[in-house]
């Protein structure tokens, strides 16, 4: 596919659809490709890739290319056409801008737990099979490709195109495989005391060290100053000023993406200390489903959202309701 | 003077450190490995190669108060935070986080001696542990550091059943005086071979052979001025990681809170990533994400080396590499700007 997909984007590139390539560029230890532009086919053929280490979800990107003069070529995975068409729903990128390629994908890896699995000195990792095939300075290793996927794949939304303007290696309407339900873990959570509770959070959250890299990867955190940025208050984002703040800083974003999370699961994919943080979103998706009715957030770009929308119906969760009805 | 003592029995080694010493090492939380206060409880891990923060926070931690206020009936008060004034050991370093100290300490000792680092360094007895299974993302050879023989104050290697150890100074003389009833004398050459082995695999890293002569012969301001940058900062996510995992990142921020009747004056990492990065009165000088992509590597690879001698500060460790969320890193800054071997 990667051929394919190549091929395409120096046509697209000659006749003068779009500027600009944004897709991956082939790292130099086999499985560490990085998000690139790419603006000639030389340059394309040079560098381009396409395979399971392309976790990246490009959609965050657009919102800088989109500022840019012409039309830009985005690859997108099923799951990051839900980030791209929340991000379009709030205005924050140009469709005309893009030119989308939807990208077939059959799941994406996790290096860590490919190290986890004690495979170290990684010299090349050939994903194509059902067995990972990876070549290490201590000799040939093997593990299922299943075993290694991402957390996000394991919860696959569907391999469904929200977004697109053609598709390659993907159908118009594709079923994930079942991969089981994606609020096992959180309502394992929910079945825990309060005590429990909290000490699991605080024990994941007590790794935090506000390097901001999960803030910063996500495609709902598009403010363009963040409030943890601000030198006018007092948490800004460099220091926890004691354990409970940077419970705080998570537990804020987490509101504050309530509803236009899609769970793409980046904020995971990129934590440093491997906080799983998506679990707080889940929360919120899991409650909004049941106190609104099913809801995906950027499964289109016109729906009302259950939070930015009030009827006299809406539920009214919470103590404060609760008191207000005595 | 080597060593020896069975690694089924380090328990007992770390706990008659602790009578005497604060005693940090790596210790595994929630799935991830840092370096925290020994306790019986803790699940200690030296297995993992490279912990996800390095040992800097013994040091030069993330977050620390300088000095409190307060002001009470009219009157204001200024209470110093107390210096370090207890000995620690920081045990199973690795040889690349051993010269991220001589890193730190160019900065921090020289005149004006920052009084807070100096009182731990002072304090610190400094254990390193060989690297006996290095990773793809090691390079820590490109600046002539030896990760078969770190040199700390005790060096150790694990081979076998046994964990060897052998005091490299003075320093390291004592902390073995102190453990003494836990060691047995040990053949030097015990771990001769596991030496061997340890550097033929960093012979065969990928990394282990770059150049970073480009870095010495070009001049200033034509790397700074380099077209590369525009092309190699854009996935740059700005967030904080690669500089909070780096073992010589020094830069710090310093910062009030406000308290009940009074100021905590704390400082804290700060990272050139950051858009408020030397903010001053004015504004600030370097006003896109490209200018603060390259200070970062102007200072490991440039600045740093013209200033103290040559020496770089980027030490291999390889933690940008694995944990940059853009798999950007220096390894490719450097073959970018010409230093491929």
């Amino acid at each position: 596919m990667q051929r394919e997909l190549m091929n395409r984007a120096k046509e697209l590139l000659i006749d003068e659809t779009v500027v600009r390539v944004l897709g991956w560029k082939k790292g130099d230890l086999g499985y560490n490709h990085e998000p690139a532009y790419f603006d000639s086919p030389e340059e394309l053929e040079e560098n381009f890739v396409y395979d399971a280490f392309c976790g990246a979800n490009l959609s965050k990107y657009m919102i800088e290319a989109g500022k840019q003069e012409g039309k830009t070529l985005v690859f997108l995975k099923p799951c990051d056409t839900y980030s791209f068409n929340q991000l379009l729903k709030e205005h924050r990128i140009k469709r005309e801008n893009t030119y989308i390629i939807g990208v077939g994908c059959r799941g994406n890896l996790d290096i860590d737990k490919i190290k986890a699995a004690g495979i170290k000195g990684i010299e090349s990792v050939d994903a194509d099979g059902d067995m990972l095939k990876v070549k290490t300075v201590y000799g040939e290793k093997e593990m299922p490709f299943e075993e290694a996927l991402l957390e996000r794949c394991l919860a696959c939304k569907g391999k469904t195109h929200m977004v697109y303007d053609e598709l390659i290696g993907a159908g118009e309407k594709e079923e994930a495989g079942p991969k089981g339900n994606r609020f096992d873990r959180v309502s394992e959570l929910e079945s825990l005391s309060p005590e429990e509770r909290f000490a699991f959070w605080r024990s994941e959250l007590s790794k935090c060290i506000r390097c901001n890299a999960c803030r910063n990867a996500c495609p709902a955190c598009s403010c363009l100053k963040c409030v943890f940025d601000s030198n006018q208050f007092d948490s800004n984002q460099k220091a926890n000023a004691d354990t409970f703040e940077e419970q705080m800083f998570h537990i804020i974003r987490a509101f504050h993406v309530a509803g236009r999370c899609t769970d793409c699961g980046e904020c995971s994919r990129v934590c440093p200390q491997g906080i799983p943080l998506h679990l707080l979103n889940r929360k919120f998706i899991k409650d909004i489903n049941t106190l609104y009715g099913e809801y995906q957030a950027g499964e289109d770009t016109d729906s009302l959202a259950p939070l930015t929308n009030y009827t006299f119906e809406d539920a009214e969760p919470g103590i404060v309701a609760e008191r207000g009805r005595k | 003077m080597m060593y020896k003592i069975d690694q089924a029995r380090l328990g007992e080694l770390f706990a008659a450190i602790a009578e005497k010493k604060d005693l940090f090492l790596p210790v595994k939380k929630a799935d991830q490995t840092d370096f925290a206060l020994w306790t019986k409880e803790a699940e200690v891990d030296l297995d993992t190669l490279r912990t996800v923060k390095s040992p800097k926070d013994c040091f030069f931690p993330q977050s620390e108060t300088l000095y409190n206020t307060s002001l009470e009936e009219g009157k204001l008060s200024i209470d110093a935070a107390a210096l370090c004034d207890r000995d620690f050991v920081v045990f199973g370093m690795r040889a690349c986080d051993v010269q991220a100290v001589k890193v730190l300490d160019n900065v921090f000792l020289a005149d004006p001696v920052d009084t807070y680092y100096a009182a731990r360094r002072e304090h610190a007895v400094l254990v390193a542990g060989a690297c006996h299974e290095p990773e793809e993302t090691c390079f820590c050879k490109v600046f002539g550091i030896d990760a078969a023989a770190p040199a700390a104050d005790v060096a150790t290697w694990r081979v076998g059943e046994a964990l060897y150890w052998k005091a490299l100074t003075k320093k390291g003389e004592a902390l073995s005086e102190v453990v003494k009833e836990h060691l047995t004398p040990a053949e030097e050459s015990a771990v001769e071979e596991a030496q061997t082995q340890i550097r033929s695999i960093i012979d065969k890293l990928p990394y282990s052979h770059l150049k970073l002569d480009v870095f010495k012969e070009t001049p200033m301001m034509e790397l700074f001025d380099s077209d590369r940058w525009e092309e190699m900062y854009k996935p740059c996510l700005a967030c904080g990681t690669c500089t909070f995992v780096c073992p010589t990142c020094q830069c710090y921020d310093i910062r009030d809170f406000k308290t009940k009747d009074g100021v905590q004056r704390y400082r804290c990492w700060d990272s050139c990533m950051y858009s408020d990065f030397t903010m001053m009165a004015h504004g600030n000088m370097r006003t896109s994400q490209m200018q603060r992509f390259r200070q970062r590597f102007m200072h490991k690879l440039v600045y740093y080396p013209d200033n103290y001698e040559g020496m770089f500060s980027c030490v291999g460790c390889g933690r940008c590499v694995s944990k940059c969320p853009a798999a950007l890193n220096i390894v490719k800054v450097i073959k970018t700007m010409g230093g491929e071997g």
